[in-house]
């Protein structure tokens, strides 16, 4: 059986849609930034597919600009969930509902 | 070197500025001592200008000159400038408000001693006289209006300088408020000229048309409204007596000599805006002034209040003469005026000073051996002040006098009011004498009272010259003496002409005289020599002011305080309630919203999610269309 394009697509979509979930019902931060990778590399693999198909460096380009960002994010991500865990040991993300209106 | 102007105002400003740097540090008496260089050298300043003044041609507007520093307000058609204006009208007001006010700030080196606010004193002096000198000197009435709320915001300080007695905190208080009518008037003549002239320069507005009838008596009631309120004329008049509370040579600088003249100035100043109708209403109100306050003066005790109800009298007498039309003879008693109302004032300044601040007059007498130069120069005063020949104050009561008798519809009559006002002025000040300076010791041996020192002496003696010989700069008698009126003829576009004969004017002036005489005696044989009972001469009635004062108390606390209640009920109410209300209903929308605010970054994250979902849905739909 051939691998096509679109299994890829449909297993960046699985895995967009798990980090989606998690990042919804979980509560652990350190999870929840675990899930949002989980969400940026589904789409990144969609964007090689593309890429691939349409034979057309820009989707790959794409990517590496995400990973850059991502890398970013989870520096400020793990600084934060630090920073808050030393403060409040054990805290879960519904702990942190300081914004309430 | 009519250039140096600025100079004039900038002298007692520096001396201003460097007391409030380092007043304390410089303590009594330096800091005494440069402020009443300051003062002095103003003075002198203002005499090198008015030398360069005489020196200038008499003719054709060739003795105005402007001084512009710098555009002050530009803002579309109405341009005002900082400047000052030097005519002999300023010249004049500004020799005597700089030289009395020199000799008074000497004399308060000597009565400010000891005083643990000595410093600060003299810093409101040098601001006052620096007002007072830009109210004279501006060239517009923007610049005026300044200085004219400087001497006012001065005053209050000056007044309630004792603040710690509750008394004198009150005074300050309620010169600033009733002045603020005054000001008021000041304002709207101000919006009203550049309404209807286009300009609030004195230069342009004297060579302006005349406004329209209905205008011009407006501006110059609105005018005379503010001249009412710093001149302390009726019915805005009960600030004055209350200023007493102020240190001694402040009740002589700013509530006789010079602040209080500042009303007549501005109408002067103004002669050729004010109509015939405005005029009779300043007449009136000046006669009236002047007979009321002289019948207060009368059954006063503390020998201040005399004084302040005289000054109050002698305005009413400066304003008769600008309601009559002779402008000249209002600049005259008031230099005058300014002469030998410094003079009393210092000398009872002295005597409450010597006295232990005693200023009861039931507890002095028989001052004058005890304080014989204190004495004598009071004793110059008062017969200046009773309008007794050759002194000053004669001469200048007696052209109003004869001003009131020239009127055209009334003048028989404000001239029989003068008339009776001079005769009571005789009266009460030989009252005043005979119960400080003559009659029986009435004092304790303790109080030990005491001649001052030369600081307070030496003014007394320079005013009492003044005040002798003040007269001989408009003697009537050969045209060519009337130096002062030839000097501010510039000023007028028509200048005021006595018609009556020699007969009438020696009549009224023998008249006069008989008066003044007539009231000395009476004085005499009542107070002095005991002929006429003194029992009914003071009647409670006029002792306080004809209750005036305690109506206008009685009408602001009933009438007054109910009618400011409303109004802050109003305020209340609508203005607050219309803006509350929409304060409440943006709070209770808020509340109702607030819940999509949880904190939890789930519901955060599912929004975003929905949203996302909402915009996929729109492109889709987007392509299938």
């Amino acid at each position: 059986m051939e691998i096509t394009t679109g299994w890829y697509l449909v297993l960046g979509a699985l895995l967009f849609i798990i980090g989606g979930t998690g990042l919804l019902i979980r509560r652990n931060p350190l999870v929840m930034l675990m899930c949002v990778e989980l969400m940026l590399n589904g789409v990144n693999l969609s964007f090689v597919a593309f890429s691939r198909t349409l034979n057309d460096i820009g989707g790959q380009t794409v990517v590496f600009f995400v990973l850059v960002v991502a890398a970013a994010e989870v520096v400020v991500g793990l600084g934060l969930v630090v920073a808050i865990l030393r403060r409040q040991p054990g805290a879960t993300a519904d702990d942190l509902s300081l914004l309430k209106g | 070197m009519v250039e140096l102007v600025w100079l004039i105002p900038a002298l007692p400003l520096i001396g201003f500025v460097v007391l409030l740097l380092a007043g304390k540090l410089l303590g009594e008496p330096r800091a005494g001592w440069i402020a009443t260089t300051a003062a002095g050298a103003s003075f002198l300043v203002t005499l090198m200008v008015f030398v360069g003044l005489l020196g200038r041609d008499s003719h054709s507007g060739g003795r105005s000159y402007e001084l512009i520093l710098f555009d002050w307000l530009p803002s579309g058609s109405l341009q005002v400038e900082a400047g000052f204006l030097v005519d002999p009208l300023s010249v004049t007001m500004a020799l005597f408000v700089t030289g009395v006010g020199a000799l008074i700030h000497l004399y308060s080196v000597g009565y400010m001693h000891g005083d643990p606010k000595y410093s600060k004193f003299f810093l409101y002096l040098n601001l006052f006289l620096f007002s007072m000198l830009m109210l004279v000197f501006g060239n517009n009435l923007v610049v005026t209006f300044l200085g004219w709320e400087g001497v006012g915001a001065c005053s209050y300080l000056l007044i309630s300088f004792w603040h710690h007695r509750d008394s004198a905190a009150t005074a300050g208080k309620k010169a600033f408020v009733t002045n603020r009518v005054g000001d008021w008037g000041f304002l709207v003549a101000t919006f009203a000229i550049w309404s209807a002239l286009g300009t609030v320069t004195y230069t342009e507005i004297a060579s302006s048309p005349a406004m329209t009838a209905a205008t011009g008596t407006a501006v110059s009631l609105l005018l005379f409204v503010a001249a009412a309120g710093k001149s302390a004329q009726l019915p805005l008049y009960v600030w004055l007596p209350d200023a007493m509370e102020g240190p001694t040579p402040v009740s002589a600088m700013v509530h006789a000599a010079t602040m209080v003249t500042s009303g007549v100035y501005l109408l002067v100043r103004m002669n050729n805006v004010l109509t015939d109708d405005a005029l009779i209403v300043i007449a009136v109100v000046g006669a009236a002034t002047a007979l009321f306050a002289a019948l207060c003066a009368v059954a006063q005790h503390d020998i201040k209040k005399v004084l302040a109800y005289s000054t109050i009298s002698q305005l009413g007498f400066m304003f008769l003469a600008i309601g009559s039309g002779a402008y000249v003879a209002a600049i005259f008693h008031v230099i005058t005026h300014a002469f030998f109302k410094a003079l009393l004032f210092l000398g009872s300044g002295s005597v409450i000073h010597g006295m232990g601040d005693e200023q009861d007059m039931r507890k002095m007498g028989a001052l004058r051996l005890a304080m014989p130069i204190t004495g004598a120069t009071f004793i110059v005063g008062w017969l200046a002040i009773a309008g007794v020949p050759p002194f000053s104050g004669f001469w200048s009561k007696d052209e109003i006098l004869l001003a009131a008798w020239e009127q055209e519809n009334i003048g028989p009559l404000l001239w029989v009011i003068g008339l009776i006002t001079a005769l009571l002025t005789a009266y009460y000040m030989s009252r005043q004498v005979i119960l400080v300076f003559f009659g029986d010791q009435r004092w304790d041996e303790d109080a030990h009272p005491h001649e001052s020192s030369w600081t307070m002496t030496t003014p007394l003696c320079v005013l009492a010259g003044a005040a002798i010989v003040g007269g001989a700069i408009n003697l009537p008698l050969v045209k060519d003496w009337l130096v002062l009126e030839h000097f501010l003829e510039p000023i007028f576009n028509d200048p005021h002409h006595f018609s009556s004969g020699t007969t009438t004017k020696v009549a009224l002036a023998v008249i006069s005289v008989c008066a003044a005489l007539a009231g000395i005696s009476l004085a005499v044989l009542s107070w002095l020599t005991r002929r006429i009972s003194t029992d009914r001469l003071e009647p409670d009635f006029l002792e306080n002011a004809m209750y005036v004062d305690s109506t206008y108390a009685r009408v602001v606390d009933g009438i007054g305080t109910s009618s400011f209640q409303g109004a802050a009920d109003i305020d209340e109410r609508f203005v607050d309630g219309t803006v509350n209300t929409v304060g409440k209903l943006t709070m209770r929308l808020g509340q109702l919203i607030r819940p999509a605010q949880s904190g939890y970054i789930r519901n955060y994250a599912v929004g975003v999610a929905l949203g996302a979902l909402v915009i996929v849905a729109f492109l889709t739909w987007g392509l299938l269309l």
